[in-house]
């Protein structure tokens, strides 16, 4: 294996890890204000892939102008889910930790479901769009134009993120991440900003979910898949934070790769797995969470 | 108070045997091959779910991975039934003291974290155990192992008229976790475990050893997903990792636990009761058109139940001890 080998290997894991670390940023940033694990975070990736197909199908756009309007489309769905389900949830009595389990995980089914219902149990892929098939090549190493699109504007997607943390709407998140109690005594709804931060996790999925649909099939269980990576990333760079999110998502990619490439392609997650048990054994809570 | 506990507990037990006996005698009317088939499968995710109920209600730990138990233990008595011969009734007691071990071998690293970092850490660990024998030769492989039909006998757990002895099989194995977790309300580890689950430094200013309760609570509970998935293996003939492993499984085990009723005697039974006919009616009258409409509806109730009864569907039943709710 030369030097350009390996530089084509960590080029791969880079660009799938800044994927990876949107989707994580998502679910990251809803854990962090509420203390609620979404399982169904891989399913509202999936709808955002979904609404890709379905809208290229009928007249061909391009998936890059899609962007804004699934993006919008997914914030929109998350701030309903927030008012539909998870307010109710926090507001049972009992057991309230399994219940937002367990809300989340039938809505996961539910969803999976209607995406079934509605475009069957097969494999789609999106083809023949404006970035397909076209690769650049940097000193020996090839990429893939859709990847490196993707890593783009999630990168962008997390600066946007990283953003809003300095206005004043980042504040009231913060504040209200601090106590969600407190914040109600100097005029914070604490209820929209809840709905918004759900909608802002879920449209940060959903830019991932669109640019992933540019490269990788869609099906109704192609959301699970990315979950469970989700949920190791957010765990491995601590819950609730930003930059853990990023860093761990690039290091998810770059084990998962290197595994792939030199031990075995279908052990790739157990790579990955390790690491992040290995990790979690020696910084239980994560490498930038709080405790 | 203490004679009033003692009398309750008399009284579950009574409650207890009525519906053991109720249940064994199901088979006397019912004698329709298929809705057999779906009392064994409900009466079988009855004691997972109590099994589950163990570690997740009593003690509190939320595991998302008990699918790797079940399939340990369905391996574990799979294996040794065709590569050395040794009957599934011995079998059946292997697989629960290997799925128990693995579950210690799992907890000691997995002890450390709590809450949400816990029950992410018990996905990925069944998450490997998945992968791993999706990707070992030895046991098969993605194939999956085959069990031929050697013709009738207890001592293999094999029937031709396939149903019946099986109901009684897993009768036995529900009632058993019922009475591990009987036995538990009134035992001092009992206790132990439930004071972890509600307030992990306050048990610790009692005494109570917390990683041991943890420890135990993982053996006992473990052991008893991995004779469940030994008696599945022999009951369906066939096992693959995507059959006994896959991480849905493990939600499918937790389920009936959570939406009957968490940490209560009661609850894995009538969630089980409510949700696999639920599930596997569905399924069957739906699920057939490839279309989801299945999914749809079992997704549905399970948010639709866990929103309206947060305690659980037990709950329903507990008009006559509404003083032992605690005031929320």
């Amino acid at each position: 294996m030369t030097a350009a080998d390996l530089l084509q290997v960590a080029a791969g894991g880079l660009l799938m890890g800044l994927v990876y670390a949107l989707v994580a940023a998502g679910l990251s940033l809803i854990f962090g204000l509420m203390d609620v694990v979404n399982f169904a975070h891989g399913e509202l990736m999936m709808l955002a892939m979904y609404a890709v197909f379905a809208i290229w199908a009928v007249n061909g756009t391009d998936p890059l102008l899609l962007l804004p309007i699934v993006a919008v489309l997914l914030f929109g769905i998350g701030i309903a889910i927030y008012h539909g389900l998870i307010a109710r949830a926090l507001s049972v009595q009992f057991n309230r930790g399994m219940v937002q389990i367990f809300v989340t995980f039938g809505l996961a089914i539910f969803i999976r479901g209607a995406c079934q219902f509605v475009w069957g149990g097969d494999f789609k892929s999106i083809t023949g769009h404006w970035l397909a098939g076209r690769t650049i090549e940097l000193g020996g190493v090839y990429l893939p134009l859709p990847q490196m699109a993707a890593s783009a504007i999630c990168l962008a997607a997390f600066a946007g993120l990283l953003v809003i943390g300095r206005t004043e709407f980042g504040r009231a998140l913060e504040a209200t991440r601090e106590d969600r109690d407190a914040v109600a005594l100097i005029g914070i709804d604490r209820n929209r900003i809840f709905a918004l931060g759900w909608g802002l996790g879920a449209g940060a999925v959903g830019v991932a979910g669109v640019m992933l649909a540019g490269f990788y099939y869609v099906g109704p269980n192609v959301g699970a898949s990315f979950a469970v990576i989700a949920y190791v990333t957010v765990a491995l760079g601590g819950f609730g934070s930003m930059l853990g999110a990023l860093v761990a998502g690039i290091l998810i990619g770059e084990v998962e790769a290197f595994t792939a490439a030199f031990w075995e392609p279908s052990l790739k997650q157990v790579g990955v797995f390790a690491v992040y048990l290995a990790v979690l054994m020696l910084r239980p809570r994560g490498l930038f969470g709080r405790l | 108070m203490a004679n009033a506990i003692v009398k309750r507990r008399r009284q579950e037990l009574v409650v207890g045997g009525v519906v053991l006996a109720g249940l064994a005698l199901l088979p006397v009317p019912i004698k329709d091959v298929y809705t057999q088939n779906l009392i064994i499968i409900t009466v079988l995710f009855a004691g997972l779910a109590q099994a589950w109920n163990i570690l997740g209600g009593y003690c509190g730990q939320i595991s998302l991975g008990h699918a790797l138990y079940f399939g340990i233990g369905s391996y574990v008595s799979t294996l040794l039934y065709l590569k050395l011969g040794i009957p599934p009734t011995l079998g059946l007691f292997a697989a629960g003291i290997v799925a128990g071990a693995a579950a210690l071998l799992i907890g000691w690293p997995c002890f450390r974290l709590s809450g949400h970092y816990y029950a992410i850490a018990t996905v990925v660990v069944g998450e490997i155990g998945y992968l791993l024998f999706l990707n070992w030769d030895f046991v098969g492989g993605a194939t999956g192992v085959f069990i031929p039909f050697k013709g009738e006998s207890w001592a293999e757990l094999q029937f031709k008229t396939a149903k019946l002895p099986y109901h009684f099989v897993v009768l036995a194995f529900a009632a058993a976790t019922w009475l591990a977790a009987f036995w538990l309300e009134g035992s001092r580890w009992g206790f132990a475990w439930r004071a972890v689950k509600d307030d992990v430094v306050a048990a610790r200013s009692l005494g109570v050893n917390i990683f041991a309760s943890k420890m135990a609570a993982a053996a006992l509970s473990g052991g008893f997903t991995g004779m469940g998935g030994a008696l599945y293996a022999q009951y369906v003939g066939y096992i693959d990792p995507d059959s006994v492993l896959a991480g849905h499984f493990s939600i499918l085990i937790a389920l009936p636990a959570v939406l009957g009723g968490v940490g209560t005697l009661w609850g894995p039974l009538i969630g089980a009761a409510v949700l696999i006919p639920a599930s596997e009616l569905s399924r069957s009258y739906l699920g057939g058109s490839g279309r989801g409409v299945d999914l749809m509806l079992y997704g549905g109730l399970i948010v639709l139940v866990a929103l309206a009864r947060p305690q659980g569907l037990v709950s329903l039943f507990s008009w006559r001890r509404k003083s032992d709710v605690p005031a929320a």
